[in-house]
């Protein structure tokens, strides 16, 4: 177990360290143009460029640069953001809440709504209902993100609020620290716009594994062996069968946490994906870079605690 | 070479007689013909979009702001003149989405195909030959999928400026290494096949057992995966368009109209409900089809029927 462990985690901070470098790459040095001007932003004076040209050690050889990137990266200095002053990792942090609200809600109002609808249509498969809850499911599958945000925002804002039921606002954050209430009313739609998407993908996963799962032998042998249709299926069938999903929740989950840039644009939530447009609006590289960088961090820890889950569940991932 | 196509002959038969199973599994299949009919008219629609265009009469940019707005500056609802209605500055939204189907229709199939033309490729060696190819390919795909898209590709986009090309580029960078993954999977459960050892024993050489031999065999999942990947290539470019980092304005795109119109719900519901149909009218299409196709490739899904 040890050694899996180890081995894994060895795996994890390769694939970071992999990623690293693509943003070396792909921000520092292959940006057209001088790379000191794109740093110190579109309206910055010769001296300054100079001035940050000189601070970022742009005046020397790439390996220095590389070594000096890796150095601040290893000490989470992620850099000055040129807009504002301010810490690239402080700013970041401070726009977690919102992100993080996002993020979690979603996932647990997709999971309540797909995981039982994949079990109810996998027990009916070739029935009807399956048929419809398939259906149901591919379509909201092909809906994109911002089309959901948008038609959301019309109707259960808009349309809503001037038909005298003012129950939804059109947006913002509230942390939940200050009004849990509002916390949650702010909530709703944003929940709402990313679960369509997360919810048809959830409820075909859970459909094809309770599926395959009820097809096993020895879920035949319990039936078999004379267990009530209950307790086979809620006892043998279903932790197996759920395996798979929650593998990808995890996954779904660290790549959410990275921000989600339509969803908290429509609804004006400050969290990461909105610091991201507003840095790419601003040109602020640093912090670009910077959330880039927390959200590949956050897609590789997810990666890594599934495997590790996974792997004390199942003694055969270990060995593997 | 002509030994082994005659000893390849009676494995022929079979794979003959998998196609025509499938097609007529397709034919019944009453979702997959619909979807494939909508692919059929929307790519009908992308070919003739300059004929359309001509017969309509009006540019997909021009604005008719005596005609295509009411004398309070309002724009007009889909009606006889303009048959989905007119945008804020009186430009004709019906013609808009026709143009704008040419660029889905093109971006889709330009970037699907070379997305999975580069996967199939470097899957291919990837899972036939292994080693550094395949280390390296397990590496980049990692990285890839580290890489959280849509932040990195606005990122990307941002850098190195918005433009069509760019654009298509991080589509294409961000698709081709799943599909190698996947294909090198593929490869690695065929290549042990005893048709394979046949073929190599006849002498057949390395390209000809990849390309005669194991991709017919793979060829129907690469199909499967390449209609799913179309939907997802379609939002990917008509999220960047949304966000104003796709194609530059003011050329119409269905995300760029969608993000046009955002602050005019209140004066054109039509601007933002039709293009958003059309949005999802090709996403599911797709999706539909890629399902039926999968369904009719899947002989387990024909036993459980």
């Amino acid at each position: 177990m040890l050694r899996f462990l180890l081995r894994r985690l060895l795996f994890g901070l390769l694939t970071l360290w992999l990623i690293t470098l693509a943003v070396f790459v792909l921000f520092f040095l292959a940006t057209p143009g001088d790379p000191a001007l794109n740093f110190a932003g579109e309206f910055a004076t010769a001296e300054q460029v100079a001035m940050v040209s000189a601070r970022l050690g742009l005046d020397q050889p790439v390996y220095v640069q590389y070594l000096r990137y890796m150095w601040s990266l290893l000490h989470f200095d992620l850099g000055m953001s040129f807009v504002n002053q301010e810490e690239v990792l402080a700013t970041i942090v401070r726009r977690m809440p919102a992100t993080i609200s996002l993020a979690l809600g979603s996932v647990a109002v997709w999971l309540v709504i797909a995981i039982p609808a994949g079990i109810f249509s996998a027990r009916r498969s070739g029935q009807a209902a399956d048929r419809l809850i398939t259906m149901a499911a591919l379509a909201g599958m092909s809906f994109p993100t911002f089309v959901v945000g948008t038609l959301l925002f019309y109707v259960l804002f808009f349309q809503l609020t001037n038909a005298g039921f003012p129950i939804f606002p059109s947006g913002g954050f509230v942390p939940i620290t200050r009004d849990p209430l509002e916390w949650l009313r702010h909530m709703i739609l944003p929940w709402a716009t990313l679960a369509v998407v997360g919810t048809g993908t959830y409820t075909r996963i859970a459909r094809g594994s309770m599926l395959e799962t009820l097809n096993q032998d020895y879920v035949r042998t319990a039936r078999a062996k004379g267990l009530g249709e209950q307790r086979v299926m809620y006892k043998h069938a279903l932790p197996p069968a759920m395996t798979p999903v929650m593998t990808l929740v995890g996954l779904d989950l660290g790549g959410l946490l990275g921000g989600t840039i339509i969803t908290e644009r429509i609804w004006g939530l400050n969290g990461v994906g909105s610091l991201a447009v507003q840095a790419v609006e601003s040109g602020d590289l640093p912090v670009i870079m910077g959330t880039v960088l927390i959200a590949a961090f956050f897609v590789v820890v997810a990666n890594l605690c599934v495997d590790i889950l996974q792997a004390v569940r199942d003694s055969r991932v270990r060995l593997g | 070479m002509s030994d082994t196509t005659a000893t390849s002959r009676p494995l022929a038969a079979p794979v003959l007689s998998t196609r025509q199973r499938v097609l007529r599994q397709l034919l019944r299949d009453k979702a997959a013909m619909a979807a494939s009919a909508v692919i059929l008219l929307l790519v009908l629609t992308a070919v003739f979009a300059p004929l359309i265009v001509a017969l309509v009469g009006h540019g997909p940019n021009e604005q008719f702001r005596d005609t295509g707005l009411t004398a309070g500056g309002v724009p007009l609802p889909p009606g006889s003149l303009f048959l989905l209605g007119t945008d804020v500055v009186g430009r004709d939204l019906f013609v808009r989405l026709v143009v704008g189907t040419q660029v889905t229709v093109f971006v889709a199939i330009a970037c699907a195909l070379t997305a999975i033309v580069i996967g199939v490729v470097v899957g291919m060696l990837a899972g036939y030959r292994g080693g550094i190819i395949d280390t390296l390919l397990s590496g980049f795909v990692d990285v890839v999928l580290g890489l959280p898209l849509l932040i990195t590709a606005v990122a990307l986009v941002s850098v190195y400026g918005a433009s069509f090309g760019i654009m298509m580029g991080t589509i294409v960078f961000f698709t081709w290494g799943p599909v190698a993954r996947v294909v090198r999977n593929l490869v690695v459960a065929t290549k042990s096949g005893e048709f394979v050892d046949a073929a190599r024993m006849l002498g057949a050489s390395d390209t000809h057992i990849m390309v005669r031999e194991i991709l017919p065999n793979i060829a129907g999942q690469v199909i499967v995966y390449g209609s799913l990947l179309i939907p997802q290539v379609i939002v990917l470019e008509a999220s960047l368009s949304f966000l104003g980092l796709g194609v530059p304005p003011p050329t119409a795109t269905w995300g760029g109209i969608i993000a046009e119109n955002q602050t005019n719900y209140a004066v054109a519901w039509w601007s933002i409900l039709f293009p958003s149909l059309f949005l999802l009218a090709a996403t599911l299409a797709f999706n539909v089809l890629g399902d039926g196709l999968r369904d009719a490739l899947d002989p387990t899904v024909q036993r459980s029927r």
